[in-house]
């Protein structure tokens, strides 16, 4: 037992999708409040989480971005309730003089006055839409968003390359584009025009990606990327159909889940109905690819633990709104202070729970202590 | 292994075939070198091996090109991966992920290896390439060296019959292209692997070699032993000019079996040749104290270097060593954040970029960076303008660096060497008195190299003092009157290039080898040999 209890706490990368189920679950949790006492914990439950279980790697430290998008957005949702009219409800906070609009802009109103509720509503739309915004941003910086694409069926194998090149393309353009610009002025080109200047940094740097381009398809080529992609047209055609039939079940199955007033009959049956057609062209593509993985991402105990704490938060919130709305979210009409209970707070504060049960991450350049850290000299910037 | 039977080969719109009825055998387990000229088709020959000519290039191919018995013309050559691994001249750019466990498992995972082979192979290349523990080092991060091990590595996972490499070493310092190769050689002997190999720089791989295939540019190749074709190739490395000049039958290859041969050479020899004397006079360039930091990391530590003018100063160091950003700390345009640089009174980094590149030209590492216009007239009116010289004056300057360039032809159809002199020229118009050139013989051919080092004796003539960043041993001999060498950011030696090169095993030239530290080049000793023994 104290041998599994070592071996499960060793330090190793879990499954992404571990990560991205989790952070769902308290993505999909803050979608259901707008109590801004349990989007407050529910964020400080993702900070936590990230900063114990996140690695070095230039992914993980993209999660500050996140927050600040989170900030923008709160921010901007209650600058636009006080510049496109705020009035709803009684107490009043702000006389601003309102700025008369012509006919045709008619249902629009720009300052005026401001009240506390109007405010206040913007304030936790903003806060539950920065919320999962971050609980997004955490699943980023917990998961190699490479190794999720790498973990995808393996029908959609051809596509999830396609996405790796692409993104190994945009730090290559930035690094190219500075390149050029530094040699730009070596020629002392700055007196001419800005359209000439422009001109003389985009040729290069398109004509340098061009070049990468065509020597990493060779390479790609001579490597056999594509060998197995014999496939007859018509079988082609069905499970190509069957996977568009299914994610389109799948995408109005949840929505219909997450929006209360459409119809139930929308919600589950066809959710799992798309998720079944889905999965059936995902076999009938998969199983005619032969190509194998190297070290494919495991679901062991610990993945289950931390998707399941992720859900777990989830699927408490959606009971909780059952029996208790009010506290989820809190009335505009009367300002109070939002009321915490319990049981919600509890729910939430499951999410925490990866930042004690699961390994922690394997350090990325371990091994790379000894020997000479990047190449500076290629790039003086 | 692999056969060309009747292959002629053009590229559309071409009057001339690249290849012209080819016909060739090699065996397993043989290495050959491909050598020749830029431009006379070895990329070519070499890509007709899985297919990717003329199936990804395009053009028409006559004959039949067949690896292990299977012809190329019948399948793409993807389905050539598992037979014939290719690996480029630029590892970075055929990388498809972007670890380097991962990249040495790719291959593999398009065959559909299963994973226990797969772990087990990765393992086994790894410690094969010595390169176990960079394992999970990201490979935009590794040194040139390193990344090249890799890519042969990647395709090594697969374990292809054949090993296609083209100028696998042509970006490499020499310790990492001895590495490399030295890697290869074993791969012939304990895989058994065929290696097909194009390289420039000859002299490190003929010891190697089994055969040598020259393609002299007309269509044809001349196929055989080295000793044979060697002796009749218009270019070749020091030592088989060495050869030659002495008469040595048979001829070595390797600097040992030429010490050996050459105990009646230095008898003849004459006194070693006067070098000229170091200049004196004013520095035209002088930098004291310069450092270059970027974040935490120090590329260059407090460097002190004088310039006089006239002179021609190589700057040698391994890859990473801060050679490039000393040059453009020195010219003004990268950073600098301490010391100071005077160039006749004057801090460059104080100056607009259009005055500072009056006083110091820089020629960077992809020199075609500073290109951008269709033409090459355009790019020479452009430099006029940017210059405020007379117009005409850079295509003046261009004619006499590189006579004979078709003033309409794109910029990116030259070739390398002209590309070279047409950004020299640019750079030029602008008249500096010191021009900065970074690894300026990357990818140069012999021809290449030698009309280089003549453009760098016509500026050094007119007064102006030029510094050459390079690996080229040989090619510092024949033009450096100073040698710098620079490791971790400080000079650790700097004197007159016969002391620098002859002084160290790892800079020494070939000659310096079989004769003695006080002969550099072929030419020293052609220069000592009595009139008779000529």
């Amino acid at each position: 037992m104290g041998g599994a209890r070592t071996t499960y706490f060793l330090p190793r990368d879990l499954h992404p999708g571990a990560w991205w189920l989790w952070a769902l679950g308290l993505a999909v949790a803050a979608s259901r409040t707008t109590n801004p006492w349990l989007l407050l914990t529910i964020l400080a439950v993702v900070g936590y989480v990230v900063v114990a279980r996140r690695t070095d790697a230039p992914w993980a430290m993209a999660f500050r971005l996140y927050l600040v998008l989170g900030a923008v957005i709160v921010f901007f949702r209650v600058f636009f309730r006080l510049v496109f009219g705020g009035a709803e409800g009684s107490t009043i906070v702000l006389r601003l003089p309102e700025i008369p609009l012509p006919e045709w802009a008619a249902g629009i109103r720009l300052l005026g006055d401001v009240s506390a509720e109007s405010l206040l509503g913007g304030f936790y739309d903003g806060l539950r839409l920065a919320t999962m915004v971050v609980c997004l941003g955490a699943a980023n910086a917990l998961a190699n968003p490479k190794r999720l694409l790498k973990a995808m069926p393996s029908a959609l194998y051809e596509a999830g390359t396609a996405v790796i090149v692409a993104l190994s393309v945009f730090p290559q353009l930035a690094e190219s584009a500075l390149r050029v610009r530094r040699a730009r002025k070596l020629r002392g080109g700055t007196g001419d025009k800005r359209f000439h200047a422009l001109r003389a940094i985009v040729i290069p740097v398109l004509a340098d990606a061009l070049d990468r381009s065509l020597r990493l398809a060779a390479s790609m080529d001579s490597r056999g990327y594509g060998r197995a992609g014999t496939v007859r047209a018509r079988t082609r055609l069905i499970t190509g159909a069957l996977m568009v039939v299914g994610l389109i079940g799948v995408c109005v199955g949840v929505y219909a889940t997450l929006d209360g007033t459409t119809p139930r009959f929308l919600a589950a049956p066809v959710l799992i109905g798309g998720l079944v057609v889905a999965l059936i062209g995902f076999r009938a593509a998969g199983a005619r690819v032969h190509r194998s993985r190297y070290r494919p991402g495991r679901w062991s105990l610990a993945e289950i633990v931390v998707a399941a704490s992720g859900v777990g938060v989830a699927v408490v919130l959606f009971a909780t709104s059952s029996v208790d709305p009010t506290n989820l979210n809190p009335s505009l009409i009367v300002l109070s202070w939002p009321m915490l209970s319990w049981p919600p707070l509890a729910g939430v504060l499951l999410g925490v729970l990866p930042a004690f049960l699961s390994p922690p991450p394997e350090p990325p350049f371990a091994a790379a202590l000894d020997v000479p850290g990047p190449q500076i000299e290629k790039v003086p910037a | 292994m692999i056969e060309w039977d009747q292959v002629t080969f053009w590229y559309h719109g071409q009057p001339e075939p690249v290849l012209a009825d080819i016909t060739l055998s090699i065996g397993e387990g043989e290495l050959v070198l491909f050598a020749g000229q830029t431009g006379a088709g070895k990329s070519t020959l070499l890509g007709t091996v899985n297919g990717l000519v003329p199936h990804f290039t395009g053009g028409h191919l006559d004959g039949v090109v067949s690896v292990a018995g299977i012809p190329t013309h019948s399948r793409p050559p993807r389905e050539f991966a598992h037979l014939v691994g290719v690996v480029g001249q630029d590892p970075l750019a055929g990388f498809v992920t972007d670890t380097v466990e991962e990249e040495l498992a790719y291959g593999m995972e398009q065959l559909g290896v299963s994973p226990q082979v797969m772990r087990r192979r990765v393992e086994e290349t790894l410690d094969l390439l010595g390169i176990a523990e960079l394992r999970r080092r990201a490979l935009r991060t590794l040194s040139g060296g390193q990344q090249q091990r890799v890519a042969v590595g990647s395709v090594l996972t697969m374990h292809p019959k054949v090993l296609v490499l083209d100028e696998p070493t042509s970006a490499l310092d020499p310790t990492a292209a001895e590495d490399v190769l030295a890697t290869l050689a074993r791969l012939v002997h304990d895989l058994g692997t065929t290696v097909l190999m194009a390289e420039h720089r000859m002299e490190r791989v003929v010891p190697f070699a089994d055969r040598v295939v020259y393609v002299p540019g007309d269509g044809t190749v001349v196929d055989g032993v080295p000793e044979q074709v060697l002796r009749t190739m218009p270019v070749v490395p020091p030592i088989v000019e060495l050869g030659r000049l002495a008469r040595w039958d048979p001829l070595p290859l390797s600097v040992r079996d030429a010490r050996r041969a050459a105990t009646p050479l230095r008898a003849d020899l004459g006194p070693a040749p006067r070098r000229t004397q170091p200049l004196t006079g004013p520095p035209v360039l002088s930098g004291s104290g310069v450092v270059v930091r970027y974040g935490p990391a120090v590329a260059v530590r407090g460097v002190d270097l004088d310039l006089r003018a006239g002179e021609v100063l190589a700057m040698m160091g391994r890859n990473g060593s801060g050679k490039s950003s000393l040059l453009w700390a020195l010219q003004g345009s990268g950073p600098r954040q301490g010391g100071t640089v005077r160039v006749g009174g004057v801090d460059p980094k104080q100056l607009s970029s259009a005055k500072a590149r009056e006083l110091v030209g820089l020629v960077p590492q992809t020199a075609s960076d500073l290109l951008y216009l269709e033409t090459v007239s355009g790019e020479c009116a452009a430099a006029d303008a940017e210059s405020g010289a007379e117009p005409g004056a850079c295509r003046a300057l261009l004619d006499r660096l590189a006579p004979g360039i078709d003033p309409a032809r794109h910029p990116r159809d030259l070739s390398e060497g002209q590309r070279l002199a047409l950004v020299l020229a640019v750079q030029l118009s602008a008249a500096p008195r010191v021009m900065l050139l970074d690894e300026p013989t990357r990818g140069l051919d012999y021809p290449a190299k030698a009309a280089l080092g003549a453009m760098i004796a016509a500026l050094t003539a007119e007064g102006r003092s030029v510094v050459v960043a390079t690996h080229d041993v040989e090619f510092v001999a024949t033009i450096a009157d100073r040698v710098v060498v620079l490791a971790e950011g400080e000079i650790v030696s700097d004197g007159p290039t016969a002391e620098v090169l002859g002084g160290s095993p790892a800079f020494a030239t070939q000659v310096a080898k079989i004769l003695g530290a006080e002969w550099l080049t072929v030419a020293d000793v052609a220069a000592a040999l009595p009139q008779g023994t000529r």
